[in-house]
């Protein structure tokens, strides 16, 4: 499945916060939306998944999403947005129980996602109990359990500290050559952009039009951190930021 | 001086503002307490009629105990405390969580709850016993509103304070609006629904005993009253005592169940 997005402006009372977004996020490609603090790139991946209705244009689904997906558009926030009061499998088992499964297949479903994000031995603990790394994993795999067709993670590693980003990322990266999952990812982070994005789409500050959309050839399982190519399409990114990113610090923030 | 530059440990200044829980010391000043009172009255320094001693008042309740009527008082009192908090809690919750969800609910029923909430329930009561009857109902009815309105007023700002995150989370994984309310907005109110309970059973005893005292045959109240009337002091204090002793049993479990309840929390 293919998402469209159409032409799409909103506003948050009279305040224009998106201006005539329009791009296409292609099966099994990972398209990575930065910009400048306040430009709206969190605003416009809830429009997406149909958490907020856009004001003007429309997200456009192309083609049906795989059999089997209970969940098609799934999200991993920035928060992590996990229940407190549920153990790390009964927050996956959340948003499995208003599916009809037998429990069975629940249960198999429930140790498939947490065998593959290395969380089988922490299936009784806490959220308090985990580190922000491992909390996340949990998070990813509460979206795998859905077999999501596009995930739509809201920077989803700001909220950990950088040694874990990175082992998060490798994370992703396997993740990504294993299932080949469409995604759109929203970062300040340029440099993750670089590393998981096909595409980059730069968007400018308030309010949020699309700049740019660079695409990256090198296959992503093949960037590593410090790579040559992805330190200058990272040094390109900045230079198209670095004025607007400035110009949006200075901004009164009364939103 | 030397050319030795002074050397020194930096003095701690950090520490404090962090309360433990200490075991037993809670006991050990109840016991000392009663232990320096006794003493005093012994040795005179308390006059009896001033202030009954703690044995006085413990051979008091003795004498109600053979007497057979502690039960009966036990009895009624407990009967109109469980009905009147449960049935008052059971409605606050429903409006609570009402409030706390629905625009129409809230914009209609919060003005009439903060214009209720402060009336003296007790200045009621000749309506209530219009309206209930004169048996139990008008004592129940009593407890029911007392409890009503803290229950209501926690319940929805409970509801108000569960993490919008959550709720959002819920709705981009597809749950129906039943299970975010049950999964998600319910569990997550619950610490401040729990510490409205407290609040709730407080005032629950405290109406009991003003409703038992303006008009009741047997209950704790009514108890306290007539040694009040008879000017015996130590039936009075042992009266006291068992009120006491029901808001301590009442706190502990209160702070049983969220212990229970609220265990991923710690």
């Amino acid at each position: 499945m293919n998402l469209h997005i159409n032409n799409l402006s909103h506003y948050y009372g009279d305040m224009e916060v998106l201006s005539g977004i329009d791009f296409l996020i292609e099966q099994g490609r990972i398209v990575c939306i930065i910009g400048p603090s306040g430009c709206g790139k969190s605003t416009l991946l809830r429009l997406v998944g149909g958490l907020e209705q856009p004001t003007q244009g429309d997200v456009l689904q192309i083609g049906s999403p795989p059999e089997g997906s209970l969940n098609p558009l799934t999200y991993i926030f920035q928060d992590f947005a996990l229940l407190p009061w549920r153990t790390v499998e009964g927050n996956v088992s959340l948003v499995l129980e208003d599916h009809a499964l037998t429990p069975a297949r629940r249960e198999e479903i429930i140790a498939d996602v947490l065998a593959r994000t290395k969380l089988s031995d922490f299936r009784k603990a806490y959220p308090r109990q985990l580190s922000g790394g491992m909390k996340q994993r949990v998070a990813i795999a509460r979206a795998l359990a859905v077999s999501p067709d596009v995930m739509l993670m809201d920077e989803p590693l700001s909220a950990l500290d950088s040694q874990t980003r990175e082992l998060l990322m490798d994370d992703l990266i396997q993740l990504w050559t294993r299932e080949r999952f469409t995604a759109v990812y929203v970062t300040h982070n340029l440099n993750e952009a670089v590393r998981l994005g096909h595409q980059v789409i730069v968007l400018s500050r308030r309010p949020g039009k699309i700049r740019e959309i660079i695409t990256i050839d090198k296959p992503i399982e093949e960037r590593e951190l410090g790579d040559p190519d992805l330190e200058r399409q990272q040094k390109r990114l900045w230079d198209l930021m670095r004025d607007e990113a400035q110009a949006a610090d200075m901004e009164l923030a009364d939103v | 001086m030397s050319d030795q530059p002074q050397t020194r440990t930096v003095a701690f200044r950090g520490g404090g503002f962090n309360p433990k829980p200490i075991r037993m010391i809670g006991l050990v000043v109840f016991v000392v307490i009663i232990a320096i009172w006794e003493f005093l009255s012994r040795i005179g320094a308390i006059p009896p009629l001033f202030m009954p001693a703690p044995s006085q008042a413990w051979s008091a309740l003795q004498n109600l105990y053979t007497s057979g009527l502690l039960w009966v008082h036990l009895e009624a009192s407990t009967y109109r405390l469980l009905l009147g908090w449960s049935l008052g809690t059971a409605l606050g919750l429903i409006v609570g969580i009402m409030i706390g969800l629905f625009s129409v609910a809230r914009a209609g029923l919060i003005p009439l709850v903060s214009a209720i909430f402060p009336i003296p329930k007790i200045a009621l009561l000749p309506l209530f016993i219009i309206w209930f009857g004169i048996g139990e109902g008008w004592k129940v009815a009593t407890i029911l509103f007392g409890v009503f309105f803290p229950t209501v007023i926690g319940t929805f700002g409970g509801v108000d304070n569960v993490d919008r995150g959550l709720i959002r989370m819920g709705q981009s994984f597809g749950l129906s609006w039943w299970s975010i309310v049950r999964k998600i907005i319910l569990p997550g109110a619950l610490p401040a629904i729990l510490s409205s309970f407290r609040i709730s059973a407080s005032i629950a005893i405290i109406l009991l005993v003003a409703a038992e005292m303006i008009g009741a045959q047997y209950g704790i109240g009514a108890y306290v009253l007539m040694a009040g009337n008879l000017m015996a002091t130590d039936e009075l204090i042992a009266g006291v005592a068992i009120l006491s002793v029901i808001g301590l049993i009442v706190a502990t479990l209160i702070g049983r169940a969220e212990r229970y309840f609220l265990r991923w929390r710690r």
